[in-house]
């Protein structure tokens, strides 16, 4: 018998607006970036983070208490936050920052998601952060990671499939590796990134949207938190690929081995 | 939809947008984003909000099937629920029967969203959402609306509005179609011709002279169930295009009304119609822009991937001026409709410049359908491409909801009267 009662879950979803899968993108003149006055939208593998939440409420329904999507961004980034709600999240959290200010980092919104966990410990512990495992406009793949590292929480990164096991809080995670797949079980509280084949997030039904909007957004800003948010890291320049050179056939294994050493590939000495 | 293969594991989403759904490989599908611009559209955080939401819908759901809906000539039933479910069946019904209680405007921007999907799908939906369930909910009485609605709404139901027949097109006054006082109801004799969801429809809002020798002070307006004795339908006609939005023909043979169904007064149908088709036409103008808009898309991203001569198409003059003319018809004949959307939400209804929106817009897209076939060259010829749909889709608008002609006879007509001496 167990002295105390089963607490029930919480579970925080960081998302990100990011430049939309389907955009064109072009570099901006000045080679600093890449030109942002396109269409955004949520950060695909944070659309499926979101959708796994609702997912695990259905699935285990009472057990989870509540879901509250955050994101640091400019004013604009709440409509990334009304989506989360249209797809059932409770609530959301908006770390604004002003327009003109740098992109967040990786490390930096660790620190940040770590200072929210430490917030809400207040009024609900987190036991769940379940966020994309990289942004489709940076590729950084770090803040789950190094949230885990900043709170010494257990990792599950690159997740294919999730159960929890709220009974005995442990989290039994599916993980997508090179060459296969690997099951690993964390004890609660865990962080969580999503990988594609982790399943397909709903859309927003319109009657869900209008609810959304009645839904509680916090806003906060990063000195609310603690948190400075400058980048340590410096853009030197950004350019398109080169464009792709047509390639040659070679006849045989000898002609290839020639043809790798013209072009500067010398053997492993072993 | 199916996910993508073990190859596209983590290498990143830049190969996202080629997981959508399992396509022919050999029919080319839009790979980049529209060239909607919510900016020139002059759509507020939430309007984009609302058009982004219906638009996912109709990509993920309806886009993918557009081509074998029309190649079938055949509805695909399960998307009337999806759409209800989605919110789209009532967007401008009370939220007391299940309904958004939203503008003509967002129902615009739906039917535009649903209709760069699929004509076919739009057509239906803009008949049954706009022609039968808004009139109904009009003017019904609480009865009705209490009785019809929410089945409609929800999509378990499907609607559809019939006033045309075999000898009454735009003289839809002079219809035929009689009703007869009985004990208790009316006696419906006649047909009904052209009728968008008439094989399929539970629901329909059916216009019937019920004193001849009135003429167009003569009709009154009934809600028809399929059920009813004396009512049957004949088969599915066979169109040039929005094939797959099935229509036929409507017989009635001592078809026996309630009373209860008459809808609005007794006699006073003609009102009913006519402020209908003002709306209708609004609503449906949504149509040429989702047509105009898919086309566009299409057109502009093939001819920058086709190459002739060492460069893209699209960039020689003649086709650059095609793109140039395509997206300055599209822009402006949304921005007229989308104009008088607004005005009418605002209470402003003006009949000629309902009928001026669904004339230019409809005008605009065949021209566009047809510009943007000819920028695919050869391919555009070929059924597996889907712009001859598109063209073939928009056609219907130039008949349907009225004609070119008598839309333009009516704007000519309103100017005489206020100029009158």
């Amino acid at each position: 018998m167990r002295p105390s009662a089963v607490r029930l879950l919480n579970i925080l979803v960081p998302v990100k607006r990011a430049v939309d899968y389907a955009v064109k993108i072009r570099v901006n003149p000045q080679q600093t970036g890449i030109d942002l006055n396109v269409k955004h939208s949520m950060n695909p593998f944070d659309e499926i983070a979101v959708e796994e939440a609702v997912r695990l409420r259905e699935r285990m329904k009472d057990a989870v208490k509540s879901i509250k999507v955050v994101t640091i961004g400019p004013a604009k980034s709440a409509e990334t936050l009304r989506t989360a709600l249209a797809m059932g999240a409770d609530g959301g959290i908006h770390v604004e920052i002003p327009e003109s200010a740098p992109a967040p980092e990786p490390l930096g919104v660790a620190k940040t998601l770590r200072a929210i966990v430490e917030r809400e410990k207040e009024k609900a512990n987190v036991d769940i952060v379940i966020l994309g495992k990289q942004a489709i406009d940076d590729d950084m793949g770090q803040t789950g990671q190094m949230l885990a590292g900043l709170l010494n929480w257990p990792q599950a990164t690159y997740a294919s499939k999730v159960v929890i096991d709220e009974a005995n809080r442990v989290a039994h995670v599916t993980r997508e590796i090179d060459g296969g797949a690997e099951e690993v079980k964390c004890k609660l509280p865990v962080i969580i990134t999503t990988d594609l084949r982790l399943n397909e997030p709903r859309y927003a039904s319109l009657p869900n949207i209008m609810k959304a909007k009645k839904k509680p957004i916090e806003k906060l800003s990063p000195s609310d938190l603690g948190v400075d948010l400058t980048p340590i890291l410096e853009t030197l320049k950004v350019t398109e690929p080169p464009k792709r050179v047509g390639g040659g056939k070679v006849e045989n294994v000898d002609e290839l081995i020639t043809k790798l050493k013209e072009a500067g590939i010398e053997a492993v000495k072993s | 939809m199916s996910l993508p293969s073990l190859m596209f594991g983590r290498l990143g989403a830049r190969n996202l947008r080629r997981h959508c759904t399992a396509v022919p490989a050999n029919v080319r599908r839009a790979r980049f984003a529209s060239t909607y611009n919510a900016d020139v559209a002059g759509l507020t955080a939430e309007e984009a909000e609302f058009r982004d939401a219906v638009t996912e819908f109709a990509q993920r759901e309806i886009a993918p099937r557009a081509q074998e809906i029309d190649h079938t000539n055949t509805f695909p039933t399960d998307v009337w629920e999806k759409m209800g479910d989605m919110g789209l069946l009532g967007v401008t019904v009370g939220s007391k029967y299940g309904g958004l209680q939203s503008g003509y405007f967002q129902h615009t921007l739906a039917m535009e969203a649903l209709s760069a999907a699929s004509g076919s799908v739009a057509l239906s939906y803009g008949a049954h959402s706009n022609l039968c369930v808004n009139q109904i909910h009009r003017h019904g009485t609480d009865a009705q609306k209490e009785k019809y609605l929410p089945d409609l709404v929800s999509g378990k139901k499907v609607g559809a509005l019939a006033m045309s027949e075999p000898g009454s097109g735009s003289d839809v006054v002079s219809m035929k179609l009689k009703a007869d006082k009985i004990d208790g109801g009316w006696r419906l004799n006649g047909n009904k011709f052209w009728i968008t969801n008439g094989p399929t429809a539970s629901t329909l809002v059916v216009y019937a002279k019920t004193a001849p020798e009135k003429g167009s002070k003569g009709i009154t307006a009934f809600i028809i169930e399929k059920s009813f004795k004396g009512f049957s339908t004949h088969q599915k006609l066979d169109k040039f295009g929005m094939r797959g939005s099935d229509t036929c023909e409507l017989v009635f043979e001592d078809c026996e009304v309630p009373e209860e169904n008459v809808l609005g007064k007794l006699n006073k149908g003609a009102g009913v119609l006519m402020s209908g088709l003002d709306l209708e036409r609004l609503v449906l103008s949504g149509g040429p822009l989702g047509l105009m808009q898919s086309a566009f898309d299409y057109a502009v991203e093939y001819v920058h991937d086709r190459k002739q001569f060492g460069q893209p198409v699209g960039t020689f003059q003649l086709i650059q001026a095609k793109i140039a003319d395509m997206y300055t018809k599209l822009n402006a004949s949304r921005a007229y409709v989308y104009a008088v959307a607004k005005a009418c939400d605002r209470g402003q209804i003006s009949r000629r410049d309902c009928a001026g929106a669904i004339l230019y817009s409809t005008e605009k897209a065949i021209e566009v359908a047809m510009d943007a076939q000819q920028c695919l060259g050869g391919n555009g010829y070929i059924n597996e491409y889907p712009v001859g749909r598109i063209l073939r889709d928009s056609r219907l608008y130039a008949v349907g909801a009225g004609t070119q002609e008598i839309r333009r006879m009516l704007i000519g007509r309103e100017f005489n009267e206020a100029f009158k001496a």
